[in-house]
């Protein structure tokens, strides 16, 4: 990290990340200031991953990190040296086939325009993985008790992916048909 | 976005050795990255601790808690010891941000996370927290969500977290680093009403850095009740953090916070005083609630507040009342 020593005057500061990104290993020089939305679209040319409000409200921009959802635009790629990166790009399997979730939306009609898609797939595939490490959310009457994963269960936990042509209603119905899917396929 | 150096600490002695004037502690980034990209927050140098190895909830032999300052919201709230140990803490957390964001977001950068008063996030307009004797125009204008108790000519905004509220009920105390050492800091200490420094949200020192949340064994039940203006992911209007132990009818023990209603989490120790040994029914929590509240100074368009806590309160401290 030594080109990333502060100066105290406005010159941009550079440093270099290395990020696994759709399991593909990038080595990369990055300004301090970029966040990994950023660098997935500009550097990496992954525009599957969108840019909505770029103040964590709307969760457009949300990828896997590490495992974990979390929204991009407020990561700073720096901060994030040595992640593991998922994208939409890399939700599907190695043969194409899609995802339980990636089905289940296109089954169900879980979107109109599309442009919250990638964001609303990246975390309803870590939503099914909260919920099978008996994470509790706030529509939980008992947060010490294993959640069940009904429709207020799902709105709550997909709160943080906003739709602006409202397609709630497909949505939790995706989520919903995503979870059994994907119990058929662990066996779980 | 101004320029900034970013260097990532490994222990907390090299945080502060990195820490200069004009430099950030950098967490899971979640509020201080927009404060940036907004040029609310300009620091010259981001040290970066959310690896340091504070990143574990110990539950100690009493029943206590120690949390790391690096624990992530996710970690806090779906820790088997906080759930049931603390279960207002850990509903607490879960009715904060978004599952995206308590991914990111550390329980050190929860607690010093900034108001989100909408003058004090627009570099453009006056605010005496940001630019301290610059002015408030939230006092005639914009305020429905802020403050009612405790604010002063000068600041009218409240606290945004939802946690420090549970902690605040909870008797939590914040670990915190100076090159001079360690110190504890009860957490009605560590934050302050804006009386005579706006700008300043707590007593931390410049460069002291926060390690780790200690939090006492509780024993009784409690829970976290929030309103808002949606049903998810929202800043509270008004959030009550409460536990109660109900004996024979009569409240043996209890501890209130109040959060979206002043600079800081309120204890509100008038109320629990009027509780202590009355009948545990409605109408003994409808007068310390009144009791507490009697402090209000709501503005313009926010009185709505007053009720709206009181009414929280009582149904929160009634659910509480009938598990028991």
């Amino acid at each position: 990290m030594d080109s990333a020593n502060t100066t105290g005057d406005a010159v941009p500061v550079r440093a270099a990340v290395a990020l696994a990104v759709n399991g593909t290993e990038h080595r990369l020089d990055v300004d301090t200031r970029s966040s990994l939305l950023d660098v997935l679209r500009e550097d990496l040319g992954l525009t599957g991953t969108k840019k909505g409000c770029d103040h964590g409200q709307c969760g457009a921009c949300t990828v896997l990190l590490d495992g974990r959802r979390a929204n991009a635009c407020l990561a700073l790629a720096v901060a994030h040296d040595g992640a593991r990166v998922v994208t939409v790009e890399g939700l599907a399997e190695e043969d194409g086939r899609l995802s339980a979730v990636q089905e289940s939306f296109l089954e169900h009609d879980a979107f109109q325009c599309g442009y919250c898609t990638p964001g609303q797939l990246c975390s309803a595939t870590a939503v099914l993985e909260e919920v099978r490490q008996g994470w509790p959310s706030a529509a939980a009457a008992d947060v010490a008790a294993d959640p069940v994963l009904d429709d207020d269960e799902i709105r709550e936990r997909m709160s943080g992916n906003l739709c602006r042509c409202g397609a709630y209603p497909g949505i939790v119905a995706a989520v919903h048909a995503a979870a059994g899917r994907s119990r058929e396929v662990t066996g779980a | 976005m101004r320029p900034f150096g970013y260097e990532r600490a490994a222990t907390a002695d090299e945080a502060l050795a990195l820490h200069e004037d004009g430099a950030v502690y950098l967490g899971g980034g979640t509020n201080l990255v927009d404060l940036m990209r907004l040029g609310v927050a300009t620091p010259s140098r981001l040290v970066d601790v959310a690896r340091l190895p504070h990143d574990r909830v110990e539950l100690e032999v009493d029943g206590g808690l120690v949390i790391g300052a690096a624990v992530t919201n996710s970690d806090l709230a779906a820790d088997r010891s906080v759930r049931e140990g603390h279960p207002v803490l850990a509903e607490a957390v879960l009715a904060g941000a978004s599952g995206q964001i308590r991914n990111l977001a550390t329980v050190g950068g929860n607690l010093l996370q900034r108001t989100r008063c909408s003058y004090f996030q627009d570099a453009a307009k006056p605010c005496n927290k940001r630019d301290p004797g610059s002015g408030c125009p939230a006092r005639e204008g914009e305020h429905h969500n802020l403050a009612i108790l405790g604010q002063s000519e000068a600041c009218v905004a409240t606290h945004p977290s939802d946690m420090a509220v549970a902690l605040a009920a909870l008797d939590a105390s914040v670990r915190v680093r100076g090159r001079s050492g360690e110190r504890v800091v009860p957490l009605e200490d560590f934050y302050r009403l804006p009386d005579g420094a706006p700008d300043r949200d707590t007593t931390l020192e410049p460069g002291e850095l926060v390690t780790a949340v200690e939090v006492p064994p509780l024993g009784m039940p409690s829970r976290y009740r929030k309103v808002r203006e949606r049903a998810s992911f929202a800043f509270a209007l008004v959030s009550v953090a409460a536990a109660l132990e109900v004996g024979n009818g009569v409240v043996t023990g209890v501890r209130l916070a109040l959060g979206g209603v002043a600079h800081r989490p309120w204890r509100a120790r008038r109320a629990e005083d009027a509780l202590r040994g009355a009948a545990a029914t409605e109408e003994s929590f409808l007068r310390a609630a009144e009791a507490e509240l009697e402090a209000a100074e709501p503005l313009r368009d926010n009185a709505y507040k007053v009720p709206l806590a009181r009414n929280l309160i009582v149904r929160t401290l009634m659910e509480l009342g009938e598990g028991t």
